[in-house]
């Protein structure tokens, strides 16, 4: 069994404390995600707030906005960590999945992250 | 249309200039004047990664630039000219007197830098530089998004 892979949602204002608090309230743990905020930072300090929650294990990072400052930084530094992976787009759907799935390989899991979000967008009832 | 935004922003090219001004200007091409993205082929992939196919996005030397501002300014496309500091802004304006205004996006805390607004943190040197850029006759305002109010220089610097 692989290590447990270690989430890290980093996104604008207050949007990862939420998104991990609503993965807290649905799931009742939130898998030990960390929640991060691009307020107040410029890149430096962004790339140091993710170094300081990654740890030393293989690392997932959830960023919202591809093209943001959250993304292009967690991109930028996971240059430097191959076991750190990144994606964007981050979504509820794609967070509640991951807590239950820590236990596969980081590449996998960086996978299951991109098809899991995509899967929960789609247009409900009508 | 030119140049819409003579933009310092230390974030460079991320959410606030590609969906808050890009969007309701209609932004047709974004130049990011920095030397460092200039020689590196990797950062700028991850610029380009999230700016719509529609803009087209270059990277730039200040001299560069400076040879550039001209063509820009009478470009049918609107754009946005990115530094990441105050003194790349500052060659770049010197450079080309063409510039006549200058927007602070966005300068974060870092020791030494005090906050003047809530996105804008500076030190001593850099509030002189961005009044010495004013004294040279160029308007500069700091303002993060269109929505809201652009505050003079006298009001941070």
């Amino acid at each position: 069994m692989s290590e447990a892979v270690r989430g890290v949602v980093m996104a604008h204002a207050d949007l990862a404390a939420g998104l991990v608090g609503a993965v807290r309230a649905i799931a009742g743990h939130d898998g030990g995600l960390a929640g991060l905020s691009n307020t107040g930072c410029d890149r430096a300090a962004l790339a140091r707030r993710l170094e300081d929650a990654a740890g030393d294990g293989p690392v997932l990072v959830f960023t919202d906005l591809a093209g943001g400052s959250c993304a292009a930084v967690a991109a930028a530094v996971a240059r430097g960590r191959p076991a750190m992976r990144v994606v964007s787009g981050v979504n509820l759907g794609m967070l509640l999945d991951f807590v239950f799935h820590r236990e596969e390989p980081l590449d996998a899991a960086a996978a299951r992250a991109v098809a899991s979000g995509r899967d929960a967008v789609r247009e409900v009832g009508g | 249309m030119s140049v819409a935004l003579y933009r310092i922003d230390d974030r460079l090219i991320h959410g606030q200039v590609v969906v808050g001004w890009g969007q309701p200007l209609g932004l047709g091409f974004v130049a990011l004047v920095d030397e460092a993205v200039r020689a590196s082929e990797w950062e700028q992939e991850l610029y380009r990664m999230g700016v719509p196919a529609s803009v087209e996005v270059r990277f730039l030397g200040v001299d560069e630039a400076v040879a550039e501002v001209g063509a820009w300014e009478a470009d049918p496309r609107t754009g946005i000219v990115l530094t990441g500091d105050i003194a790349t802004m500052a060659a770049l304006c010197a450079g080309a007197p063409a510039v006549r205004r200058v927007n602070v996006g966005g300068i974060h805390y870092r020791p030494g830098r005090t906050e003047r607004l809530r996105f804008i943190f500076l030190s001593d040197e850099e509030a002189a530089a961005l009044r010495a850029l004013a004294a040279r006759g160029v308007a500069v305002e700091a303002q993060d998004v269109p929505t809201a109010a652009p505050v003079p220089l006298e009001a941070f610097a």
